[in-house]
């Protein structure tokens, strides 16, 4: 137990014990699915079945089925994948960051944002394994595997090959990171359960964790040096993504000031989505003592910060392109703002920029249901960001003949379904079968004596 | 020390000296080894050899993807070795138009068509309707076998009831008919007077889809000669065209692009050039090529035509005409001005089918002293000869029931003459009628006998373009379907039994053959001419000495009688340059070919000027515009609008050649037929409506356009302009050169790079383009198209904006704006086209950049620079990540969005979908599989084989040798091709390249550019800046 000043308001309200924590937690694996639940699960299912149906074209007929043309080469496939990406950097930020940072507020939120993590950077590389002309090639072809193919090898310049190694690295330890977090709730499952089957599955998934004082000693080190390791990784994601743009020569994309940009807009767009996923399932879940007001409002502050940020890269890109002198980077920004796509400029700016302004009050960033739907209105500006920085940059570059609009098709937006079809699919999964929050570390913030927990 | 002399035995054996043993004592391992060679030869290395064998083998076997229906020569013909082309010289001739050409054939199949430099006719180059042709020889939709009455029958039995049905009517004295474009082929003219012979009642109607009529018969009346002179356009100094589209579709378009162009090319020797005028009512090839071009309503042709007679009259001291003044004098002055100042070296043409305005233009012409210097009648083009009076007798004739026989020979008068929709319900009152159509058309579908022509790359023939300039035509292949040579045909009906080749080979043996006296053998003499593909004799005639006896003031009171004031809106037809009159309409490659001016393929439109759909109500915006209903003359027909700069208020364009019905699965229901909209009288064809009525459906609809944005922003680093004098006084005038700023103080672009850059050792290919010779006409991206199998896909995915050309001509029109002006309202400006505008085309295909954007973004490396300047894509390697397509500042990339060949769902690209279509590819190169991206590869197969054929020989390549598809088609030569290493070839020479101090190469050429030369990547295409013979130097941007 750690000594916290008796001033600050406990993280964990109503007065919970370390009992109360492993039964609210627990007892939703346990218990069978919600109405509730079936319902969500049916309509995320539903999804990923008719998105299926648009991946299942893609992939048969070819990406002619998409909107895209001879000047606009990418647009909402690649969108999406930014758009998932950046959401996929709250959680890592959140346990790792804020684990170096000692932020003890974390504690009840990592789990279910690193899992939102996890299923956000797989949507995510959905994209550019899809976006391909030919998938089945290219998913292996873009990865520096040795071959029978002569001396074939992939051309370390291009940036899409530095995104393979950026997004594979933080998948990869973001998972392990995750994983080995839910190793002794899962022992605590494993030892709450009753059937045969939920003690097999879950004695397996727990790695015989077996509680003792080197055994937490170890897990701690492990988080620790985890974290470490997470902690450039966040910056560098999307850094690294957004090199794709940068390095190129197309104006709009062509862009220094991107790495920094694109970093804040994922933690900017990663904690809306924890918030909006994070409100559900507090109230779903009842888990209002865990998830408190003050998480809440802890989240909504960063989202000001980020905002700000990102909107003050919007006005320097446009001072830049006025200050540049150059004439391509000028039209662009000019296009982007008063060209035929101004609307979408238009719900960036007011989604991004104008509407987190909200949170300056107080009243506003503490109440549930305007959080709620601003986390919603981040998100969609935060898409529409990435639409206005790759469609209206090239669909009107250098050479006004080949000027062309991009309007999607169904099946542009039935991909965009599937993806989400498999996020709330893999979600819902995540909430009902695994803890939502971590139950030890929990258990560690909690004031509680032992008077309490004789009752 | 004791010599020690124990003997240590190996065993008893050796004591003993057993002779086995002896005979193993030397080997390693005397007695059997399992590992050894045993008696019967298998050893564990023989399993393991075979083992290792058998795997590798099977594998290998597995590699290989299965041979299907490869099928060997099993007697190779002589001249035929796979893989190596072989070149025919022969002559295409379609309607009445003519080109001289050479076609290249691989195992046996014609796949490409080239111009034939030795014509004098045609000049070399061709035309997107040329280049095309030869797909359409392997038309699905083409007829297998002759017909009667919609059934298959033999040759045999047809020709016997032919010969017995023409029989009986010239025996009873019937009237047959032979309808027919002109025929340019002087045997076919003697096949058709022997058929005469057999049935004398027979009489021959010719009538052109564009008829000349009016100008032939002018002709007749001033000089005595039904036919058009020889115009030498590389002599003209000055040139006004009324409506005439003589680099478009007028004429000779081919041999005139390559004339005119002579005239605009400009170098350090040579600052001069002509100046054209235009007035006409579409935005014509020609007119956007002018120099000073006015928009005119169609009935006021024949005003401004009498206007410029005056005032030419008036400074040659001839009496005036009676006619109205007319509105833009101002231009027509300072015409008149400048023909008159370049005296005997101007041309005045119309193309007007009018008598009185062809006597007008002629009697101009007359008083400038052109005839005789740039119009000849040395050699008189014989390729027009319809007779519009004749035609239109026919047709009441026949509506009367006075004809017996109709023989239609290549001709589709229900669909291509005004008054086809009488032809076509009279034709039951003949009792015979055949049609010698390669297709069921429009006419064939409603005679009963149909005796199916061959394509012309299937047949012999001959032709004379011009009096005293022949050419042969030969089959390049043999027949692909049951078909039959009309001439043949003719032959046969008129009971000679000679085969048609004998009777050319006998023709060219009384006349051309005894015309000259270099050649003593006639077959020596055969075999060069068919080597050639054209003869041409001396060029001396009689008739340079007519002379000019036109009633001017008889025609200028007929057209002061003629011109009505107010005639409401006027509907001015014009033959498409991808279309043509619609001959050819069922070719892929026509279809999908983008219209020059207005970049809308697929479909014929109205056009209308920005200031008419404003008064109907009607926008147009990324391609998505609205149906109308137009009522002109007899017909009402619904089509969508595209709002042309340039058309004259007053009037709107509609294009003939669509709305075929009976053309095939490509053509038909493609378009409007505006034919149908047209009138004709004994006077000749009208091919304007007045007093046309439009009503906007309100019907949205999007019309497929390959470029939405007409102007080019002020972007001065794409188009770099200058008028002829700031050209003269600075050679670099237009030109556009940015500088970087570095540290080091402002640099040139390519001095500034992250790159190393590349080393060239033996090759560096390249590029020039003169912007001021290229005239916009397509052949270059239809060539493109043939040459590199490039798939079409059709009206939809166009207007997907996913056509796949490899080049393209970019077409630019002045703005409204200013293009200093970079502000919101400037811009906005900027992207509205000029009413009346400037108009630049800029063929736009892979610049070969040597700091290539693409080549660093693929993840896959699939597109490299090669050893040679080239930027080179490995189709098997692409994954299809579309990134380089992006990273492309010229957006010349293309991507394979759907698998289009072999794919139902592309049914127009019959070059990939069907078996008889495939024989058109080019076996050089690969048919790109769904998911990868193309592009230009400058001809790379073409550099190959030009390398191979020199290192065969011994020797490096000559310049010339080597050369793109898009270069060999080009009437202008607008498109230069060649390695910039060698100094001596014509590349080096135009760019005046010259080695610097540093030992990199510098362009010396003063008007050469790149395009977005700041970015830095360093194309190896080079553009030469677009000169206008203009005095005004307006803010046109």
């Amino acid at each position: 137990m750690q000594a916290v000043a008796s001033v600050r308001k406990p993280l964990v309200t109503n007065g919970k014990t370390v009992h109360d924590v492993t039964e609210d937690i627990c007892s939703r694996v346990e218990q069978k699915p919600t109405k509730t639940w079936m319902v969500a699960f049916t309509f995320a299912l539903a999804l990923l079945i008719v998105g299926g149906y648009a991946v299942y074209r893609t992939v048969w007929d070819g990406i002619g089925m998409w909107g895209l043309n001879k000047t606009v080469g990418w647009a909402w496939d690649i969108t999406n994948f930014v758009w998932w990406v950046g959401i996929g950097h709250a959680g890592t930020l959140i346990s790792a960051i804020l684990l170096l940072f000692r932020q003890k507020w974390r504690m009840s939120i990592n789990r279910a944002a690193e899992a939102m993590t996890i299923f956000a950077v797989i949507c995510a590389l959905m994209f550019p394994i899809l976006h391909m002309g030919r998938p089945w090639l290219g998913m292996y072809w873009a990865i520096p595997l040795p071959n029978t193919f002569g001396s074939l090898w992939v051309n370390f310049n291009s940036p899409l090959l530095w995104d393979f190694f950026a997004i594979s690295t933080y998948f990869s330890v973001s998972l392990v990171f995750w994983y080995i977090g839910l190793i002794p709730d899962f022992a605590t499952i494993r030892d709450r359960a009753t059937g045969p089957i939920a003690k097999a599955v879950y004695g397996a998934l727990s790695f015989a964790w077996d509680g003792a004082a080197k055994t937490w000693s170890r897990y701690e080190s492990v988080a620790l040096i985890l974290a470490g390791l997470a902690t450039p990784l966040v910056l560098s994601v999307h850094t690294i993504v957004s090199f794709d743009f940068a390095t190129s020569v197309i104006p709009g994309w062509h862009t220094t000031i991107f790495p920094p940009y694109f970093v804040a807009g994922a933690i900017f767009s990663g904690f809306a989505m924890v918030l909006t996923l994070l409100l559900v399932t507090r109230k779903v879940y009842k888990l209002e003592d865990y998830i408190t007001i003050e998480h809440i409002e802890l989240m909504n502050i960063v989202i000001i910060i980020t905002g700000s940020i990102v909107g003050v890269a919007y006005i320097t890109e446009l001072f830049i392109a006025w200050y540049s002198g150059v004439e391509y980077e000028q039209y662009a920004f000019i296009n982007r703002v008063s060209g035929p796509y101004w609307w979408a400029y238009a719900s960036m700016m007011t989604c991004n920029v104008i509407s987190p302004q909200l949170f300056w009050f107080k009243k506003i960033r503490t109440n549930l249901a305007s959080t709620f739907v601003l986390s919603i209105v981040v998100n969609i500006g935060m898409w529409f960001e990435r639409f206005v920085i790759i469609v209206t940059s090239i669909h009107r570059d250098y050479l006004p003949s080949s000027w062309a609009m991009f309007y999607p098709t169904r099946y542009d937006v039935g991909m965009y379904m599937f993806s989400f079809g498999f996020f709330f699919t893999a979600f819902l999964l995540f909430a009902k079968y695994f803890p939502v929050i971590n139950i030890a570390e929990v258990k560690s913030i909690i004031i509680s004596d032992s008077e309490k927990a004789k009752k | 020390m004791k010599e020690n002399t124990k003997i240590y035995w190996k065993g008893i054996e050796q004591l003993k000296n057993d002779p086995e043993f002896v005979k193993n004592a030397d080997k390693e391992f005397p007695e059997y080894l399992p590992i050894s060679e045993n008696e019967n030869g298998n050893s564990r290395r023989d399993f393991l050899k075979l083992m290792g064998f058998g795997v590798a083998a099977v594998s290998l076997a597995a590699c290989e993807a299965p041979i299907r229906k490869a099928i060997p020569y099993l007697n190779k013909p002589v001249d035929v070795d796979p893989s190596v082309a072989n070149y025919y010289a022969s002559t295409y001739i379609n309607g009445s138009d003519y080109c001289s050409v050479v076609v290249k054939t691989r195992e046996g199949r014609p796949i490409k068509i080239e111009g034939n430099k030795l014509s004098k006719f045609s000049g070399g180059g061709t035309t997107a309707q040329v280049e095309a042709s030869v797909l359409s020889l392997y038309d699905k939709q083409r007829l297998q076998n002759p017909m009667k009455s919609g059934a298959a029958v033999t040759w045999d039995a047809l020709d016997a009831e032919v010969k017995s049905k023409l029989g009986e009517i010239a025996a009873a004295g019937g009237q047959i008919k032979i309808v027919t474009h002109s025929i340019v082929s002087p045997s076919t003219k003697k096949a058709i007077a022997k058929f005469i012979a057999a049935y004398p009642s027979t009489q021959v109607i010719t009538y052109d889809a564009s008829s000349y009529s009016g100008a032939l018969n002018a002709n007749l009346s001033s000089f005595g000669i039904r036919a058009l002179p020889s115009y030498n356009f590389n002599k003209s100094k000055t040139t006004v065209s009324f409506g005439a589209d003589f680099l478009g579709t007028w004429l000779n378009p081919v041999a005139f692009s390559k004339q005119f162009a002579e005239t605009r090319k400009l170098g350090p020797k040579k600052k001069e050039m002509s100046r054209l005028y235009s007035f006409e009512s579409n935005l014509s090839l020609t007119g956007a090529n002018a120099d000073y071009r006015s928009p005119i309503r169609p009935s006021e042709v024949g005003l401004y035509v009498g206007n410029l007679y005056n005032l030419i009259a008036a400074k040659a001291g001839a009496p005036a005409i009676s006619v109205a003044k007319v509105d833009d004098t101002a231009t027509l002055t300072k015409a008149a001005n400048d023909l008159w100042a370049s005296k005997g070296s101007s041309i005045v043409v119309s193309g007007e089918n009018d008598i009185s305005v062809q006597t007008v233009v002629n009697a101009i012409n007359n008083l400038l002293g052109n005839y005789g210097s740039t119009l000849s009648w040395d050699a008189p083009v014989m390729t027009k000869q319809g007779d519009d009076a004749m035609m239109d007798v026919f047709v009441t004739d026949l509506s009367q029931g006075l004809v017996s026989g109709v023989i239609f020979f290549n001709c589709n008068p229900v669909y291509d003459h005004p008054k086809g929709a009488v032809i076509g319900s009279s034709l039951a009152k003949a009792k015979f009628t055949l049609s010698t159509s390669d297709r069921v058309d429009e006419t064939t579908s409603q005679v009963t006998y149909v005796a199916p022509d061959n394509h012309y790359l299937e047949s012999w023939n001959d032709a004379e373009p011009a009096k005293g300039q022949y050419s042969l035509s030969q089959p390049a292949i043999s027949n692909i379907f049951n078909t039959r040579q009309a001439q043949q045909s003719f032959l046969t009906w008129g009971n000679v039994s000679t085969s048609y080749l004998d009777f050319i080979k006998e023709n060219w043996k009384e006349t051309h053959f005894a015309s000259q006296t270099e050649i003593a053998d006639f077959q020596t003499f055969w075999d060069q001419c068919l080597y050639n593909g054209v003869f041409e004799g001396d060029a001396t005639s009689t008739m340079s000495a007519v002379e000019f006896s036109g009633d001017v003031n008889a025609a200028g009171t007929k057209i002061a009688g003629k011109y009505k004031k107010g005639t409401g809106l006027e509907l001015v037809t014009y033959e498409s340059i991808a279309i043509g009159a619609g001959e050819q309409a069922n070719n892929p490659w026509l279809q999908e070919m983008p219209d020059p001016l207005s970049k809308v393929c697929w479909e014929n439109y109205i056009s209308m000027s920005q200031s008419t759909a404003n008064e109907l109500g009607i926008e147009m915006k990324e391609g998505f515009t609205t149906k109308v209903n137009v009522k002109a003359g007899i017909g009402t027909v619904t089509l969508p609008v595209v709002v042309q700069p340039g058309q004259a208020a007053g009037t709107v364009g509609l294009a003939l050649g669509y709305g075929r019905t009976k053309a095939g699965k490509v053509a038909d229901g493609v378009g409007v037929n505006a034919f149908a909209l047209l009138s004709s009288n004994s006077e000749g064809i009208v091919y304007s409506v007045a007093g046309v009525t439009i009503e906007p459906t309100g019907e949205s609809y999007r019309i497929a356009q390959t470029q939405t944005h007409q102007t080019f922003m002020g972007r001065e680093t794409v188009i770099q302009e200058a008028t002829l004098a700031e050209y003269k006084a600075d050679a670099s005038a237009g030109r556009y050169k940015p500088m970087i700023s570095s540290y080091s103080g402002p640099k040139k672009p390519n001095a500034v790079s992250l790159w190393k850059g590349h080393e060239y050792n033996n090759h560096h290919w390249g590029m020039v383009i003169d912007l001021n010779s290229c005239t916009g006409c397509a052949a270059c991206s239809v060539a493109c198209q043939v040459e590199n199998n490039i798939p079409v896909v059709g009206k939809e995915e166009v207007v997907n904006r996913r056509e796949m050309a490899w080049l393209r001509i970019d077409r630019y029109y002045s703005s409204q704006g200013n293009k200093e002006d970079k502000s919101m309202e400037g811009l906005s400006m900027l992207e509205k086209a000029s009413e009346n505008p400037e108009v630049t085309f800029q063929p736009m295909m892979c610049q070969q950049c040597n700091n290539a954007p693409c080549e660093t973004v693929c993840p896959v490396a699939a597109t490299t620079h090669s050893t040679e300047g080239l930027n080179q894509m490995t189709y098997n390697r692409c994954i299809g990540t579309r990134y380089c397509a992006n990273n492309c500042p010229f957006k010349v990339r293309r991507f394979n969005w759907f698998k289009y060949h072999d794919n139902r769902q592309f049914p127009d690209n019959t070059a990939m979908n069907n078996e008889l279509g495939k024989m058109v590819l080019n076996p050089d190169v690969v048919v790109r599989a769904r998911g990868v991206m193309e592009k230009c590869s400058f001809c790379v197969q073409r550099i190959q084989t030009g390398k191979l054929n020199a290192k065969k020989q011994g020797r490096r390549p000559v310049d010339g040798e080597i050369s793109t598809a898009c270069a060999t088609a080009c009437p202008t030569e607008a498109i230069v091709f060649g390695d910039m290493k060698d100094s001596n070839s014509r590349i080096s020479q135009l760019l005046r390249l010259s080695a610097t101090e540093e030992g990199d190469t510098e362009v010396k050429e003063e008007r050469a550019y790149n395009v977005l030369e700041e970015i830095g990547v360093k194309p190896n295409v080079w553009y030469f800046t677009k000169i206008r013979n203009k005095e005004l130097t307006d803010n046109q941007a």
